[in-house]
């Protein structure tokens, strides 16, 4: 076995064979679940909470309205004044009073209305009360005006301009942002596998050097054999733990589906009206072929190629990152004196994430999101956003692609070389805290 | 070949700092070679330009005839000052492993492995955690790492600090031992006298140059400085030590009522004893008479003054 295999070995089972690592796995997916059954459990319970609210209604408008919905029940006052009506709401321990003084207009009678609560009310009572007034007073301006609600209805209409490429295909709105967001997933999955295991061989390397085993193995192997073997085994075990959490999740989620019932269909469909909703699918022509549309859009999205550039943006990523990580532990003698060098790795990575949900969001090819999808500290999380749109005709040009994964190859290079520059001489200096202007000098070693 | 290791002006710059400056050292084979110098002197980083750790940036290695590359690496054993093992890792697994780093066969560690732990009476530590061990046990583990793979040279910087005693004696005779099976070994300390006796050769380190090395019996045949302890018997000091005085240069001198012994060291002008102790024979018996040899400390310290008069 070459001695770079027998190093990836031993630092993959280091790191499996670690109580914490094992912990994590298992653990992990049962919280994720579990938080997620609570959030379902505690939405629930809030939507659940039926609120009782006092009407005085000493208007002649309003009698019929207020009968209550599933969450709101009304009680309504009658011959008593307010100042009575408020204690009495109040002694009832009723969530508000809702006071509709007596007018001459509806209008006048809608601006003198209150509600009155204990503590500022719920946006979703105060929406559900508005409704009532503004139907009303919709109600009568239009009969005021002489239109009838049908025509009205027939008034109200909702319109989306037609977009299309100049090849003819259709665009959706709303698409860009579904596309963003499937990049951004695979991102965001970047980001936290470099701040994660990038960690893990930081703290790897620090152990090695407070051990002092690190003299002995570099008597064996080159140093930089043991840096790339030890990013490498670490990673592997991150794609295990990665794997283990896929599969333990999808199990455990098609459990909970299975005991609660809960119809997946339904799930879906509730998603995929969403979008729909934008353009209100109901007044628009063919509501189903809108959705059509959208399925035609995730369908096209190049998945294969995606994934394709998912692993080499990945890979070439997280070696930057992870060797960088590596030359940090390399120069401090523990962890607490590698936060001055954390921060600006970390910069980038938060920078590319938000960077990318802004901007790509808005504008996938805009000036910003190209930049960032050029630059090699960013561009694994920023062009990954962008790639969903397809490579080409309509989404990233292929020079882009090519100049980015170049750039990326270059610096990852560079990177990697300076980073066994530092890590070379770090891992045998002792005692010091070393400063930017150290690791500098430690280059010309 | 009868050098296994050879240094050709050998230099090594730390930024401004000079580690080494043109440094030169035949290494005998079958020797025990003693790298002898204060802390600081340079003698860590020549030892990590031998095993390749870093790399000189004037000068050449040579390593049995052949200018030193990567491969030399599995015939050199190293225990550095700074010892350490994996402390979650298990004592069998770790030192196979890192064997195999050094180039051997999982097979061939597992068989020599079982050999020391049988001689080094290492019973069931195989499953132990390092941190398990105590610090004495951790280091005969970290010897044997050392020599596991048969090397040809062995490299031992400070090799008795941290052990105690009786562990001490018991690396100093396995050394000793891989000597008589063929082994090369260089000793590198600041604490000359702790290995003064086992080195046959020697070379003196300090301020990153090297004041002088060859076989310890001429450094100090060169160093002698014709200085004896001398043991007369006499039953009183009637007068023979103010007519020594008289004829030679006496440093000290006592007299021992119990052993009726006449003990001083005298300064002789040369190398020649004969007459001397021709005279001593027609005056009294000569109980004892020895010439005292420098220790390397005494020629280090004398080396470096010298050398900060002339230079």
């Amino acid at each position: 076995m070459g001695k770079l295999a027998l190093i990836i070995k031993r630092e993959y089972l280091a790191k499996v064979r670690n109580k914490s690592f094992v912990v994590m796995t298992f653990l992990s997916p049962v919280l994720m679940v579990g938080m997620v059954a609570l959030i379902v459990y505690l939405t629930k319970v809030n939507d659940n909470e039926v609120h009782t609210i006092g009407v005085l209604n000493e208007s002649h408008y309003f009698s019929t309205d207020f009968q209550g919905t599933e969450n709101t029940v009304f009680v309504k006052y009658r011959d008593i004044d307010l100042e009575t009506a408020k204690d009495s709401t109040l002694k009832m321990g009723f969530y508000g009073l809702l006071y509709i003084p007596d007018e001459p207009t509806l209008e006048s009678v809608a601006n003198r209305s209150f509600l009155y609560t204990k503590e500022a009310p719920g946006s979703a009572i105060v929406e559900n009360l508005e409704h009532v007034f503004k139907d009303r007073l919709r109600f009568q301006r239009l009969q005021e005006l002489g239109v009838s609600v049908a025509d009205y209805e027939r008034v109200d209409l909702d319109y989306e301009i037609n977009t299309a490429t100049f090849l003819g295909e259709r665009n959706v709105k709303g698409v860009n942002e579904i596309k963003a967001i499937i990049g951004g997933g695979f991102g965001y999955l970047i980001m936290m596998f470099i701040i994660i295991y990038g960690g893990f061989v930081m703290r790897s390397v620090i152990e090695e050097k407070t051990s002092r085993i690190i003299e002995v193995i570099i008597s064996s192997v080159k140093p930089f054999q043991l840096m790339l073997g030890k990013i490498i085994g670490t990673s592997l075990a991150g794609i295990t733990q990665f794997a283990i959490w896929i599969i333990s999740a999808g199990l455990l989620f098609s459990i909970l589906i299975l005991v609660f019932g809960i119809d997946p269909g339904g799930l879906g469909a509730g998603a995929a009206q969403a979008p729909g909703l934008v353009g209100n699918a109901a007044t628009l022509a063919s509501g189903e072929s809108t959705m059509q549309l959208y399925a035609n859009e995730l369908f096209k999205i190049p998945w294969a190629m995606l994934i394709i550039f998912f692993v080499i943006y990945f890979i070439l990523g997280y070696l930057i990152y992870s060797s960088i990580y590596a030359a940090i532990g390399a120069a401090v003698d523990n962890e607490t004196d590698t936060q001055q060098f954390i921060f600006p790795i970390i910069l980038p990575l938060m920078l590319a994430i938000y960077v990318g949900f802004f901007s790509v969001f808005n504008n996938p090819h805009g000036p910003i999101a190209v930049g960032f999808s050029l630059f090699p500290l960013t561009s694994p999380i920023v062009m990954l956003m962008r790639l969903p749109g397809g490579i080409g005709e309509g989404g990233v040009p292929i020079w882009e692609v090519v100049v980015s994964i170049l750039l990326l190859l270059v610096t990852f290079m560079g990177i990697v070389w300076l980073a066994a520059k530092i890590y070379r001489v770090g891992i045998l200096m002792y005692g010091k805290k070393p400063s930017y202007r150290d690791l500098l000098t430690w280059l010309k070693y | 070949m009868n050098n296994i290791l050879v240094a050709k002006g050998v230099s090594k710059k730390y930024g401004d700092h000079i580690a080494l400056n043109k440094v030169s050292l035949e290494i005998p084979k079958n020797s025990i070679y003693g790298l002898l110098g204060p802390n600081g002197a340079g003698k860590t980083t020549l030892i990590r330009i031998i095993n390749q750790i870093t790399y000189p940036d004037s000068g050449s290695v040579f390593f049995d005839g052949k200018p030193l590359e990567a491969k030399h690496i599995s015939m050199i054993g190293y225990l550095p000052e700074e010892r350490g093992l994996y402390k979650s890792m298990k004592v069998g697994e770790q030192v196979l492993y890192l064997a195999q780093l050094k180039g051997m066969s999982k097979f061939e560690a597992k068989a020599k492995l079982k050999y020391w732990f049988d001689r080094l009476d290492i019973g069931d530590w195989w499953n132990k955690k390092i941190q398990e061990l105590s610090k004495g046990m951790a280091q005969k583990i970290q010897f044997i790492v050392t020599v596991l793979h048969q090397p040809k040279l062995l490299i031992f910087d400070e090799p008795f600090s941290g052990f105690d005693p009786i562990n001490a004696n018991l690396i100093k005779d396995e050394i000793l031992h891989l000597k008589e099976n063929g082994a090369s070994i260089i000793f590198s300390t600041h604490r000359m006298e702790s290995v003064e006796e086992l080195c046959e050769y020697i070379a003196l380190i300090h301020r990153s140059e090297k004041l002088l090395d060859g076989k310890l019996i001429d450094i100090k045949k060169a160093y002698r400085n014709n200085i004896f302890k001398v043991g007369l018997g006499l039953y009183s000091n009637n007068g023979v030590l103010d007519e020594l005085k008289d004829k030679f240069q006496i440093l000290s001198s006592e007299y021992m009522d119990e052993g009726k012994q006449l003990n001083f060291t005298v300064k002789l002008p040369s190398n020649d004893t004969g007459s001397f102790l021709a005279h001593l024979s027609s005056k009294a018996n000569v109980n004892n008479f020895t010439e005292t040899i420098p220790t390397a400390n005494e020629i280090f310290i004398k080396t470096v003054q010298s050398k900060n008069i002339h230079g």
